[in-house]
């Protein structure tokens, strides 16, 4: 005889209306539950010993930089005489090329500001969450959206003269573009590298891609006055 | 028969000193290595066991560890750093040009403190990206990544408030072109400035309070937040691993939902 079930099974997404879920099974993906029953190994001694041994390496290279390399260190500060240009740790110099170009309230907070909250806050947003290439689905609209955010981001940059972040910002929009032409079926495996990439994929590698080149330019290509110097040209 | 080290060792973790030190016994059964993870204060932090795959040198670049790796450095030549250094100006001037010409090996000290600290700021930011890319900040792990942007913000702000420290040209006028971006922050601005550097303009004062939050304040944050963020690794569910994960939740219409009867 059967047994009558103590389930029943439906379609439905609304957690309201069915709130006594007992699993999800999204589309495309079988019933069956495929935990992989991954190879574990003890922490002591395996995980430990690796790490200790990657200390050692950083250790030992750190030394041999310490032993080659002295540390800077100029004359006593004197607060009547500036130094020029007075550059700030290498990790600030992309601030303080956008601070040549924005006034401090936007470049020195409101840009900072933005990028700490936008780090936390990634995590929590589904568009981090999900993983399909950004121009799979939707094409037509999404791509309209991106040439009318990069064109306005464009002209933003230009309108300032930023061209320090207009490059970068042009070479990312060009390889987003052939992203938007690329398909996962693809012959050429970096197209089909491209059109798998979600969206944020393609910010952060924006912000990672202008945080170097801005921070390279603050540190080798700025002299007195913050003008433009090739690193060749000694100050 | 000569005895060998690893014998030597064993009796050693026997002897009954020793199991009043560590609470783990010897021998290298799976339940001991267990237990020397889970019984000891500060590697208890760590899950016993850990997947194969994650130890490959492709998967994390162990960029975490070699961060961990930096700041073990930093506060083993920090510590006698301080002992020759005088928090007051002009004196911590002359303090680190004593490190550099009078002291033994006071100059490899120094070095080996400022690279390191270059060294830790780099990886703090390249374990991010690796993070990120990877997706490791993926549900349920959301908040050790929060916890990760705060032990950013404070890996810069140690390696800020060390940059004054050796009072020359280079940190006095780094500090205070960075300083002044604080002045820029509406309303509060020059409050903020004057309580970041107990004055107007970079000073004695202002050498102090870096030199406070340097050696004190933000380390003993750092600790405090490191060790939730190791204790977090372990809490949701191991160092990140793809195919181990349920699949992506995706903003699926239909999805197909198994619900319970009422009143079972």
């Amino acid at each position: 005889m059967a047994e009558s079930k103590d389930f029943v099974a439906g379609v439905d997404s609304n957690a309201k209306k069915s709130p006594r879920r007992i699993v999800f099974i999204t589309r495309r993906t079988s019933a069956q539950v495929k935990v992989e029953s991954e190879n574990l190994v003890q922490t002591f001694p395996e995980g430990l010993f690796r790490s200790a041994v990657a200390i050692q390496l950083l250790a030992i290279a750190l030394v041999w930089i310490a032993l080659i390399f002295n540390a800077p260190l100029e004359g006593v500060a004197d607060p009547s005489h500036t130094p020029n240009p007075a550059k700030a740790p290498w990790y600030f110099l992309g601030l303080q090329e956008m601070l040549h170009y924005f006034p401090p309230m936007v470049a020195g907070v409101l840009v900072p500001g933005l990028v700490v909250m936008a780090l936390i806050v990634i995590p929590y947003f589904r568009v981090n969450i999900e993983a399909d290439g950004l121009f799979l689905k939707d094409r037509q609209r999404r791509q309209r959206i991106f040439y009318v955010v990069a064109i306005a981001l464009s002209l933003f940059l230009l309108f300032f003269k930023v061209y320090a972040a207009l490059v970068p910002t042009l070479i990312m929009a060009g390889v987003m573009l052939l992203a938007a032409q690329s398909s996962p079926q693809s012959p050429s495996a970096f197209r089909r590298y491209l059109a798998a990439k979600p969206l944020s994929y393609w910010v952060m590698t924006w912000f990672l891609f202008e945080l170097v080149v801005l921070t390279a330019i603050g540190t080798f290509f700025r002299g007195p006055g913050w003008s433009w110097v090739w690193p060749w040209q000694g100050s | 028969m000569a005895k060998t080290l690893d014998q030597h060792f064993d009796e050693l973790r026997g002897t009954r000193v020793w199991r009043s030190i560590f609470r783990s016994g010897t021998g290298s059964s799976t339940l001991k290595r267990a237990l020397a993870i889970q019984q000891n204060v500060f590697l208890h932090l760590f899950s016993t066991k850990v997947r194969t795959r994650m130890l490959s040198f492709s998967a994390t670049w162990y960029l975490g560890t070699l961060t961990l790796g930096t700041f073990l450095i930093l506060v083993a030549t920090g510590i006698p750093l301080m002992l020759y250094y005088h928090p007051s100006a002009p004196q911590a001037y002359s303090d680190t040009k004593d490190l550099q010409f009078v002291i033994s090996s006071g100059m490899f000290l120094r070095n080996l403190h400022r690279w390191s600290a270059h060294a830790m700021v780099f990886l703090v930011f390249a374990h991010m990206f690796k993070v990120f890319y990877r997706g490791a900040y993926r549900t349920p792990r959301e908040f050790n990544w929060v916890i990760g942007v705060l032990l950013l913000l404070i890996t810069l702000l140690l390696s800020y408030t060390g940059y004054l420290l050796p009072w020359d040209q280079l940190a006095y006028w780094a500090i205070t072109v960075g300083s002044n971006i604080a002045s820029a922050v509406p309303v509060m601005g020059n409050k903020i400035h004057f309580l970041l550097l107990g004055g107007n303009a970079v000073n004695a004062n202002a050498l102090l309070r870096f030199y406070v939050l340097h050696c004190m304040i933000l380390p003993l944050t750092a600790m405090f937040f490191v060790a939730i963020h190791f204790w977090r690794i372990r809490k949701d569910g191991g160092l990140y691993s793809h195919a181990s994960e349920p699949a992506t939740v995706r903003a699926n219409s239909s999805t197909i939902v198994v619900t319970a009867k009422e009143g079972q």
